[in-house]
């Protein structure tokens, strides 16, 4: 649907058309709150990875929006999320990271639920109830939608939302440059043990507008690439491609989702990375080689990072992560970040994979750091009375995108930025805002559902 | 006799690991890093594990393992140097302004000493970390948490050799880990 005039957002205090954005989407509280609720319950969310809960009884701690939530996976091997909040008083449930358990027992007064999330235990139920209490209308809130998708748990609480994979379209593509083995086996990554959590001051929208394809900030990075952490030694990421094929920016316009991305000419093998040891870089070479054979012309693309409308950001290749950015407030964001390796990779590639991402991202990652103190001060900065009366700007690149972007015999998926020449665009962003205003005004998912009505 | 010479010998070394750790304190707190990084042996381990909730009776689940999990930091020298090379870039917006940074040191107790205290080669010591950090306005970071580390004698001067920081703390409440603990 073509959404004309303005509504609040569209068109209002998201300006996609102009490329001006206004602060106040940033630092209103009014707005937050808005947005837990049309954005964050209606969404599709990164909830964990089945590798961290393989047994039944196991479950994962995690988080929808600002509220806390439970992944196990039940006696009949079953995956669910619930909410975290017991039916009777609300007292959180599990107040553990993770573990394995057959009931969650409540801490409060004792109520106790499978975890297929059936209450299944109430203190004083003779006596108290006088056995009349209904236990089948008690079980843990559960979410409307759940689906595992080559490893990752996505979840949404709402009912009507499309199914995940209606919901990711052709992004999908792009989805597996982070979930596929090196070498183009579908699936084929786990998470290494310890997911990252730490906050960071300022709205969550500043790191998953960077993360959607912020190419214009590498000044940030400017001190880490002069000392150089990228596994062959210098830079921060080890990626020759770079030189040598074609930089796009591409974006999904009705689903909201983003990445950044490489393509090699036809015919030339991708660039030999991670020459740090001879067992690592004889892993990635062989690997490299037979992507380009399992995947065809598809095998010319490698992932830069991306960001999986609203808060999942993706870092599919350098170092290979995904992190999502729960809101804590206006002001507030709490990062969990999950990094992913091959599984069958040999011990040597996970270690020296693992080392790298730790000093790549993270609180003590010598880029990361870089950004995070740029979203912090930028969301201080923007939080006065004046400051609000300006909107930022957005307009690199408005009107110079493309559909059907093809490169030397390869069609590309999505309307896309070549940014090889021009060396950075704001596109990305605009889509992602563009989405974000769409959610923030629509009354339902057959006004978001843009695709269907197409004819 | 050999015993009050030990005891004495006890003593002295407990004073001469104290006076170490204080002045690798004021070392950083001076931002003298480069010579901060000459007190560490070229092998020295620097770890952090990140901490989690877990049941009574699953606290070995508690920390994540050096060496195999993903930590706060688990690394050697040439990351370190690499760290103080990126505070002295200039550029490094997260340090740049510099932060203002102030080490306290306390509990301080040899746990093994190797081979003996009247020789003593190696030393593991724990100690108790306070590190108050303010930076550009009002921005103010305090973590709190215990020290393990692995002190070694090289030429007559301690070296250290492994340190394990403990971080009192599950979500890291503070926004970057740019300074050393
Ligand atoms: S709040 Fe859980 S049993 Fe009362
Ligand atoms: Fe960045």
């Amino acid at each position: 649907m073509a959404i004309a005039g303005k509504r609040r957002y569209t068109g209002g205090l998201v300006d996609v058309a102009a490329g001006q954005i206004s602060r106040e989407i940033f630092v209103s509280d009014e707005i937050y709150a808005e947005e837990l609720e049309r954005v964050f319950t209606r969404a599709w969310l990164f909830v964990g990875h089945e590798s961290q809960i393989p047994k039944p009884g196991d479950y994962f701690v995690s988080g929808m929006g600002e509220e806390s939530v439970i992944l196990c996976r039940d006696r009949e091997d079953r995956v669910h999320v619930f909410l975290n909040s017991c039916r009777h008083r609300g007292m959180k449930v599990c107040r553990y990271d993770e573990g394995n358990t057959p009931v969650f027992t409540c801490p409060y007064h004792g109520w106790s639920y499978a975890t297929d999330g059936k209450l299944v235990g109430v203190p004083y139920f003779r006596e108290a109830y006088h056995s009349k209490l209904d236990r089948s209308q008690f079980g843990l809130v559960e979410v409307a939608q759940l689906e595992i998708y080559k490893g990752t748990v996505w979840a949404t609480w709402d009912p009507s939302a499309p199914s995940f994979l209606e919901y990711l379209g052709e992004f999908r593509r792009y989805l597996d440059l982070a979930l596929d083995a090196w070498d183009g086996r579908e699936g084929g990554t786990e998470v290494l043990g310890g997911v990252q959590k730490w906050l960071i001051p300022c709205n969550w929208k500043f790191p998953a507008e960077n993360f959607s394809g912020d190419s214009y900030h590498n000044i940030s990075h400017r001190s880490v690439d002069l000392v150089g952490i990228g596994p062959s030694g210098s830079g921060r990421r080890d990626m020759r491609e770079r030189l040598i094929g074609r930089r796009l920016q591409i974006c999904f316009p009705d689903r909201g989702h983003q990445t950044g991305a490489y393509v090699l000419p036809n015919e030339e093998p991708t660039p030999p990375a991670y020459q740090h040891s001879p067992v690592v870089s004889e892993y990635f070479r062989r690997c490299e080689e037979q992507r380009r054979e399992r995947l065809g012309a598809w095998g010319r693309v490698t992932g830069a990072p991306g960001e999986l409308f609203p808060n999942t950001a993706l870092h599919p290749r350098q170092p290979r992560s995904i992190a999502v950015w729960h809101p804590r407030g206006a002001h507030r964001t709490e990062v969990w970040r999950w990094y992913l390796v091959d599984a069958d990779a040999p011990p040597e590639v996970k270690d020296f994979l693992r080392q790298y991402y730790i000093r790549y991202s993270g609180p003590a990652g010598l880029t990361e750091q870089d950004d995070m103190e740029n979203w912090n001060y930028a969301h201080a900065a923007s939080r006065g009375t004046i400051a609000r009366r300006h909107p930022y700007s957005y307009e690199q690149g408005l009107g110079f995108e493309v559909e059907n972007y093809e490169w030397e015999g390869l069609r590309i998926p999505g309307t896309v930025m070549d940014v090889t020449d021009s060396k950075s665009s704001e596109h990305n962003l605009r889509n992602f805002y563009r989405r974000w205003a769409q959610f923030m005004d629509a009354n339902s998912w057959d006004e978001l559902a843009t695709w269907r009505r197409r004819p | 006799m050999a015993d009050q010479r030990e005891a004495m010998a006890q003593l002295f070394l407990e004073r001469d690991v104290e006076n170490f750790l204080y002045h690798e304190a004021e070392l950083l707190d001076e931002r003298r890093y480069e010579e901060w990084l000459d007190l560490l042996a070229d092998d020295v381990r620097y770890w952090m594990p990140m901490r989690r909730n877990v049941k009574l009776g699953e606290l070995e689940r508690e920390f994540t393992r050096e060496g195999q999990d993903v930590n706060w930091f688990d690394e050697g020298k040439d990351t370190l140097e690499r760290r103080v090379q990126q505070i002295l870039t200039g550029v490094h917006w997260a340090e740049e302004p510099l932060s203002r940074i102030c080490h306290m040191i306390s509990n301080v107790q040899l746990l093994a000493v190797t081979p003996s205290v009247l020789e003593p080669a190696d030393v593991t010591v724990k100690s108790r970390f306070l590190i108050y950090r303010n930076r550009v306005e009002t921005e103010t970071d305090i973590l709190v948490g215990k020290r393990e580390d692995g002190l070694r004698r090289v030429d007559g001067h301690w070296k250290i050799s492994r340190r394990k920081v403990v971080l009192d703390q599950s979500v890291l409440l503070s926004k970057n880990l740019t300074f050393f603990f």
